[in-house]
């Protein structure tokens, strides 16, 4: 059901007829509220009251106060509007978004951050959940930066917003508290294209395909450009050949090798005779210890620690306790200040395993190329 | 009444989390009741049919979507991304259901009214459903038909002053951290340089002239909230190059236990005492910090910017005056040779517009080499690696540094130039075997 088109004004019978291109976003200080426009590059400090609070004082004594929520990335026009309606009624009409995916409303006096908590608080879904959660500061569990999953992708191995919901229901507390050695950045990409920054996080929870290609050779050499498909795989397991169909006819399609496939899916984005998917292939790798943050040591990778768990709809209870895990072990044993793979650097990898009760598996052991060979031990110091 | 059962996807509405299944019905019941009168021009219930296709994927556990088709706005190779349904008599609400991306504005401060013009556009011409952001950070419009494009488009441009952001093989919609608009450590204007470069290189960011996907990244500071480091080809990084300002009154009232340390980030548990020797002085990781007479000491020269320090005591030390960028060039994540960290190509450079030293002796002939010599799909930290640093130093005519390295090569294994060599290459085996016979 779809009512009468309505022109824009557009004409596509002349679509260069008073086109507009061009121009990017629109400017940033349009949209600053009065306090941060007066006191842009003069803020002296900061300190976060409570969770989810913080104050930033300026040069000239003026403060704003910013009231973090978690949102979800995923987000509708009614609830956009609700959240527009929340500005204008506490913030003078402004708000702005975090890199994570958290709503910030600022307000420039003390007297009015408890109505607005307040108000924030109150408003929660017909399912029963919060729709504004005030949290995500300092040393808790962050909102999850995470990609599409199967609400828009076409290449996942496993869904994001789901094991999003399902994570955070489980961290919560986490969320509204800041008991935790560090800041923990918790990430998601549903395949290891990683439209997320998930390779540096504190933990990352990763789609992964398990099953080569599916070869749908009657269609392939009409759908793909076969050498682009072979080209694009990084392992060389693909090549060229002839494939007998059920009726006898030949046609020209792509063998696989499938010991060599490391199922990465770069064939399929070429491809798309090539589908991964698969209910029991797919699931999630559980990686640890990335850091984008240069403070005390370098940026660091995360490492695998889980290679494979299911994907169990709707809630990915093995994924989301493998993860409450970690970060109780992580809360217990680390230092102040000490992000989970300083942690586990300092403790050595093996007691990281110990530690957080995860068995160590030679899916664990990199043997993909170069890099490789220095994870490897080489040294006598190691503990019993 | 609901479309389709979502048995499933039903259990993803309780918890404290917000649940975007409640919201995905929340949408899916204003558009049926439609109590504005919005004349929707695609289908109503294009909610409840996404709904219904996700939980699809929840009792199967795979997508339903395909590849995308070669969709987009005339003139533009990037912006769209084409989606289809691979059940659209199943679900005919969303058989199409192409993201549009829209360049978000620089810092993601908004203002209501500007919000409530995106939805009502979105609203009309789409489904409704957004992300507030997309990975790489721009507004994601979620789910439109082919038809809708052009309207959007022009409607966008027309009415919102507004432009689509990258995809493709293009220059991704840059991103920025909050920076100076509201963090005391940004040492240089994220948002100024983020925007003068994404208005300067627009052609770059809609029309596709690279080997592969190119980002740039704004942070303000070494602790990097947008990860850069991590994530973008060029990653800006703010540093300074003076001396850490102290006030001592404030450091002896951090160790007075006055001031909360880190901003109070840690009130959630009893860590005892703040002890500024434990905290701050040995986790140093160059050990240029002391105590003497009760004031803290810093040897500056030796200090690496690492900001735990300022992180600690926000109140009593500050970011140096001579400020400005470290720019790393090749960042990554895994696809397909396994995930690369940025490199520092430039040290130090001043972040001053309108940006000519940046644009034209970093930007451009990086750029210029990586089209010349970029396959098809190779990101810049790629080609770096397969053509070496050094190919990058030359392509730039930066000089070499050793803060452009961990630590120097452990094999003598050089590509000696011939110009680097006294009397070049050419030489005569007749001259050489007067004095050395077969």
């Amino acid at each position: 059901m779809t009512m009468a088109f309505i022109s824009s004004g557009y004409n596509p019978a002349k679509p260069m007829e008073n086109r507009i291109t061009d121009i990017g976003p629109r400017h940033f200080e349009e949209f600053y509220p009065p306090v941060i426009k007066k006191n842009k590059g003069k803020w002296l400090y900061h300190e976060i009251l409570e969770p989810g609070v913080l104050v930033h004082v300026a040069e000239s004594g003026d403060e704003v106060y910013t009231v973090r929520v978690g949102g979800c990335r995923i987000m509708s026009v009614t609830h956009i509007r609700e959240i527009c309606e929340i500005a204008d009624k506490h913030c003078d009409g402004h708000l702005r978004f975090t890199t994570r995916n958290n709503i910030e409303f600022m307000v420039d006096s003390k007297e009015k951050v408890e109505p607005l908590k307040k108000d924030l608080a109150s408003r929660k879904f017909d399912g029963g959940s919060f729709k504004f959660p005030i949290g995500g500061t300092g040393a808790g569990v962050t909102n999850i930066v995470h990609t599409q999953g199967w609400i828009h992708c076409h290449t996942p191995a496993t869904d994001a917003s789901g094991p999003v919901k399902a994570t955070m229901d489980v961290l919560f507390d986490d969320f509204q508290n800041m008991r935790l050695p560090a800041q923990m950045r918790v990430s998601l990409a549903c395949c290891l294209n990683m439209c997320g920054a998930v390779h540096c996080s504190d933990i990352a929870i990763l789609g992964y395909h398990r099953k080569p290609p599916l070869m749908d050779h009657e269609y392939l050499d009409k759908m793909c450009e076969i050498p682009l498909a072979i080209a694009s795989c990084p392992t060389a397991a693909l090549k060229p050949g002839k494939v007998e169909l059920e009726d006898g006819t030949k046609v020209k399609s792509i063998i696989v090798n499938e010991p060599r496939c490391m199922f990465c899916g770069n064939c399929y984005t070429m491809c798309p005779s090539m589908p991964l998917a698969d209910d029991v292939g797919d699931g999630i790798v559980i990686m640890v210890g990335g850091k984008v943050s240069n403070r005390i040591s370098a940026p660091k990778f995360s490492k695998v620690v889980v290679a494979f768990l299911p994907n169990e709809m709707p809630r990915w209870p093995q994924t989301t306790d493998c993860i409450k895990k970690i970060i109780e072990a992580y809360a217990a044993g680390a230092n102040k200040y000490e992000r989970v793979g300083e942690w586990a650097e300092r403790i050595g990898w093996e007691r990281f395993f110990e530690k957080c009760e995860l068995e160590f598996t030679h899916h664990l052991i990199d043997d993909f190329r170069d890099p490789a060979y220095s994870t490897w031990r080489q040294t006598t110091q190691f503990k019993f | 009444m609901a479309k389709h059962e979502t048995p499933l996807l039903d259990q993803l509405e309780s918890g404290p989390w917000p649940s975007f299944v409640s919201d995905l019905k929340q949408e899916a019941e204003s558009r049926a009741k439609n109590e504005k009168g919005v004349e929707y021009q695609i289908p109503v219930d294009v909610c409840e049919d996404l709904l219904g296709v996700l939980e699809l994927s929840f009792k199967h556990g795979r997508t339903h979507w395909k590849h995308g088709g070669i969709v987009g706005v005339f003139g533009y190779g990037g912006g769209v991304i084409g989606r289809y349904c691979d059940q659209p008599e199943m679900f005919p609400g969303v058989a199409h259901f192409h993201t549009m991306r829209v360049s978000q504005p620089a810092g993601k401060f908004y203002t209501a009214e500007y919000l409530r013009q995106l939805c009502d556009l979105w609203d009309r011409r789409g489904s409704g459903i957004t992300n507030m952001h997309g990975s790489t950070g721009d507004i994601i419009f979620l789910g439109t038909t082919t038809p809708q494009l052009e309207e959007i488009f022009w409607e966008l441009g027309h009415n919102l002053k507004q432009d689509l952001g990258g995809s493709g093989s293009n220059l991704r919609t840059p991103s920025d951290c909050v920076g100076q608009a509201r963090c005391e450590w940004a040492c240089f204007d994220t948002q100024a340089l983020c925007h003068d470069l994404t208005v300067e290189y627009q052609d770059e960011l809609h029309r596709p002239a690279f080997p592969y996907k190119f980002k740039f990244k704004f942070d303000g500071c070494p602790n990097c909230c947008v990860a850069s480091i991590a994530r973008a080809d060029l990653a800006f990084v703010g540093t300074w190059r003076d001396d850490i300002g102290i006030d001592q009154e404030a450091v002896a009232a951090y160790m007075g236990g006055e001031l909360p340390p880190n901003g109070g980030a840690h009130a959630g548990r009893d860590w005892g005492p703040f002890d500024i020797q434990k905290e701050v002085i040995d986790l140093c990781p160059t050990k240029c910090m002391w105590l003497e007479d009760g004031k803290l000491k810093i040897d500056n020269r030796e200090c690496t910017r690492c900001m735990h320090c300022i992180n600690v005591m926000p109140r009593a030390l500050r970011i140096g005056n001579d400020r400005g960028c470290s720019i790393l060039a090749g960042a990554k994540a895994p696809i397909l040779d396994g995930a690369q960290m940025g490199s520092l190509i430039v040290p130090f450079i001043k972040v001053e517009e309108p940006y000519d030293e940046i644009k034209e002796t970093v930007i451009e002939p990086i750029w210029d080499w990586w089209m010349e010599e970029g396959k098809n799909r190779e990101r810049l930290g790629e080609l770096m690696k397969r053509q070496g640093f050094q190919k990058l130093l030359e392509v730039t005519g930066f000089k070499p540094d050793p803060r452009m390295v961990q630590e120097p090569r452990t094999n003598p294994y050089i590509f000696w130039k011939e110009e680097e060599v006294e009397g070049g290459f050419d030489r005569d085996i007749n001259e050489f075997r007067k004095h050395h016979l077969r």
